[in-house]
C-alpha cells in the first residue's frame, strides 16, 4: 500500500507546489500592475529604468539581431539551392525576424541581462536591509522598486524588437548584396512588400509580453531571495531560467494567437 | 508609549519570542539586550510591522499597531539599520532626505537637501560627503549617514538596531554619544537592540534582558551591575559560566 500511495503523494506535493508557484507569481503580477496604476508614481525610478532596460541594451540587442539576420540570410540560401527556391531570401529573412526571431531573442536577451540585474539588485537590497528601510521610510518597496521596473520593460522592449527586426533584416541585406549576389533594389522590395502590418503588430506585442515577463520574474525572485550570497546567486539563476521558459511559452501561445488560422 | 503584551513569535518549530511583555515609556531610552539570535531584531521588526506577530498585541499610545494607519504610523519612526541599509544607488543627501523627497512629508528639493547637509552636520560628516554614494564611504560614515537619515524627519520614536556593530572602539563610542546626544535634544524615545555593553551603559535609561524567547530582566540602567538576576550578571561578565548555555 505505502508503495503505492508514496509516489502518488510526491507526485500531489510537486502539483501542490506547482500550483502555488503560478497562483504566488500571478498574484505578484496582478499586484505589479496594480500598482502602476495607483499614485504615488515615481518617474525618476522610471526614467532609470528605461535607459537601464532600454538604452544600455541596444548593443547586445543589435550584435544578436545583425548576426542572427546574415545567419539566417546564409541558412535560406544554402536550404532554399536543394529545391531552386534561392530568391526567396530576402522574404523568409524578413518574415523570420519579425515574427518569430527578432521578439525571441530580444526577449531571451533581455532574460539575460535585465532579469539577472534586476534580481540581484532586488535580491542585495532585501539581504542589506535596504527594503526594510524603504517600508520604514514609508515607501511601498512593490510601487518603488517593481512597479516602474515592469512598466518601463513593458514598454521599452517592443521598441527593442522593433529595432531587433530592423538590424536583423539589415544584416539579411549586407550579406545577401555583398555575399549571395542579389541586388540592392529588389532585395529591399521583396522585403518591403512582403511584410504585412501583422506581423510587425504581433511583433512588438510579443516584445510587450516578454518585456512584462523578464521584468516580473527579475522583481519577483529578488523580493523573495533568499539570505546571503548564495541566496541573492538562487535568486538570480531562477529568474533568469523562470523568464526564459516563460517566454518561449508565452511566444507559443502568441503565435497560435496570432497565425494558428 | 509602545507596549508590548503577550507577544509570540515562531519560525517554523522554533519559537523565538515566547510572551514578550514589554513597556518603554514616552522620551525613554530603552536598551534590549540578549545573546545573538534570541529575537531582538524580530522583536524590533514586530513593533515596526516589518513581521506580524502570530499572538499578542503591540500598542503605541494605546492603539494597535495592527491597526494604525500604516504611513502616519511610520512617519512617527527613525530607524538605523545594523548595516546602515543605505540605498546604494542614491548619493548621501538623497538617503538622508529620502522621506522628504517623497511622500506626506515631501519639501522642495532644494529644502531637502539643506536639511539633509544639516543632519550630515549634526553627525559629523561635512558637506563635502552629501554627493559622495554610499560605497564610497566607510563603516563608520555610512552609520552616521544611517543616523542622519533615521533623524531627518525628526521622528517621535527612534529604533537603533545594533548600532556599533563592526566598528572599532572608538567610532563605536563616538557613535553611542551622538545616539545618546540626539535622544536627549529631540526628546524623543528610542529603543536599541545591542550586545555591546558599553552602548548599554551610555544609550540606556532602562534596559531590558530578552532571553529565551521572554523579557528576562528590566530596570534602569543603574540597577543593572547589581540586578541579582543570574542571567544578566553572566550576560554583562561575559562569562561562559551560568544559566545561559554557551557553546563551545
Amino acid at each position: 500500500m505505502n508503495a503505492v500511495t508514496k509516489p502518488l503523494a510526491t507526485i500531489g506535493r510537486v502539483t501542490l507546489g506547482f500550483l502555488a508557484l503560478v497562483g504566488r507569481v500571478a498574484i505578484f503580477a496582478g499586484q505589479s500592475i496594480a500598482h502602476i496604476v495607483r499614485p504615488p508614481f515615481y518617474p525618476r525610478e522610471f526614467l532609470t529604468a528605461v535607459l537601464n532596460i532600454g538604452y544600455f541594451s541596444l548593443p547586445v540587442v543589435g550584435l544578436t539581431a545583425i548576426f542572427t539576420g546574415a545567419a539566417l540570410a546564409l541558412q535560406i540560401y544554402s536550404g532554399g539551392q536543394r529545391f531552386s527556391a534561392e530568391a526567396v531570401v530576402p522574404q523568409i529573412v524578413a518574415i523570420g525576424m519579425v515574427r518569430e526571431l527578432g521578439p525571441v531573442l530580444v526577449g531571451l536577451m533581455i532574460a539575460a541581462r535585465v532579469t539577472s540585474s534586476i534580481a540581484a539588485e532586488i535580491a542585495t537590497m532585501k539581504v542589506t536591509e535596504q527594503i526594510d528601510a524603504l517600508v520604514t521610510l514609508s515607501t511601498h518597496p512593490m510601487k518603488y522598486l517593481t512597479a516602474p521596473r515592469v512598466l518601463a520593460a513593458t514598454l521599452v522592449v517592443p521598441l527593442l524588437v522593433g529595432i531587433g527586426d530592423i538590424i536583423g533584416i539589415m544584416g539579411g541585406f549586407i550579406v545577401g548584396t555583398q555575399q549571395l549576389g542579389f541586388a540592392t533594389g529588389p532585395y529591399l522590395n521583396n522585403t518591403w512588400n512582403f511584410l504585412e502590418m501583422s506581423d510587425i503588430v504581433s511583433s512588438l506585442i510579443k516584445g510587450a509580453a516578454f518585456g512584462f515577463i523578464a521584468a516580473v520574474m527579475g522583481c519577483y525572485h529578488g523580493m523573495r531571495s533568499g539570505r546571503g550570497a548564495q541566496g541573492v546567486g538562487r535568486a538570480t539563476k531562477t529568474s533568469v531560467e523562470a523568464a526564459a521558459v516563460l517566454i518561449l511559452a508565452a511566444n507559443f501561445l502568441l503565435t497560435s494567437f496570432f497565425f494558428a488560422t | 508609549m509602545i507596549e508590548l503584551t503577550n507577544v509570540h513569535k515562531a519560525f517554523g518549530p522554533k519559537r523565538v519570542l515566547d510572551g514578550v511583555d514589554l513597556t518603554i515609556n514616552r522620551g525613554e531610552s530603552m536598551v534590549i539586550i540578549g545573546g545573538s539570535g534570541t529575537g531582538k531584531s524580530v522583536l524590533l521588526k514586530c513593533i515596526l510591522g516589518l513581521m506580524v506577530q502570530d499572538q499578542g498585541t503591540i500598542t503605541l499610545d494605546g492603539e494597535d499597531t495592527s491597526k494604525v494607519e500604516r504611513d502616519a504610523f511610520l512617519a512617527r519612526f527613525g530607524m538605523l539599520f545594523q548595516g546602515g541599509a543605505l540605498f546604494d544607488s542614491l548619493p548621501v543627501w538623497q538617503n538622508v532626505a529620502f522621506r522628504l523627497l517623497r511622500g506626506s512629508l515631501a519639501k522642495p528639493k532644494e529644502e531637502a537637501r539643506e536639511i539633509a547637509i544639516e543632519k550630515l552636520r549634526r553627525v559629523g560628516l561635512t558637506p563635502d560627503v552629501a554627493d559622495l554614494f554610499p560605497a564610497e564611504l566607510s563603516g563608520g560614515m555610512q552609520k552616521r549617514v544611517g543616523l542622519a537619515r533615521a533623524i531627518a524627519a525628526e521622528p517621535e520614536i527612534i529604533f537603533f538596531d545594533e548600532p556599533t556593530t563592526g566598528l572599532d572602539p572608538i567610532m563605536s563610542g563616538v557613535i553611542n554619544d551622538l545616539i545618546r546626544e540626539i535622544v536627549v535634544e529631540m526628546g524623543a524615545t528610542a529603543m536599541t537592540i545591542t550586545h555591546d555593553m558599553s552602548s548599554v551603559r551610555v544609550i540606556a535609561d532602562h534596559v531590558a534582558m530578552l532571553h529565551g524567547g521572554k523579557i528576562q530582566w528590566t530596570g534602569p540602567v543603574g540597577d543593572m551591575d547589581n540586578s541579582g538576576d543570574p542571567y544578566v550578571t553572566q550576560f554583562i561578565s561575559g562569562s561562559a559560566e551560568g544559566p545561559i548555555e554557551a557553546v563551545r
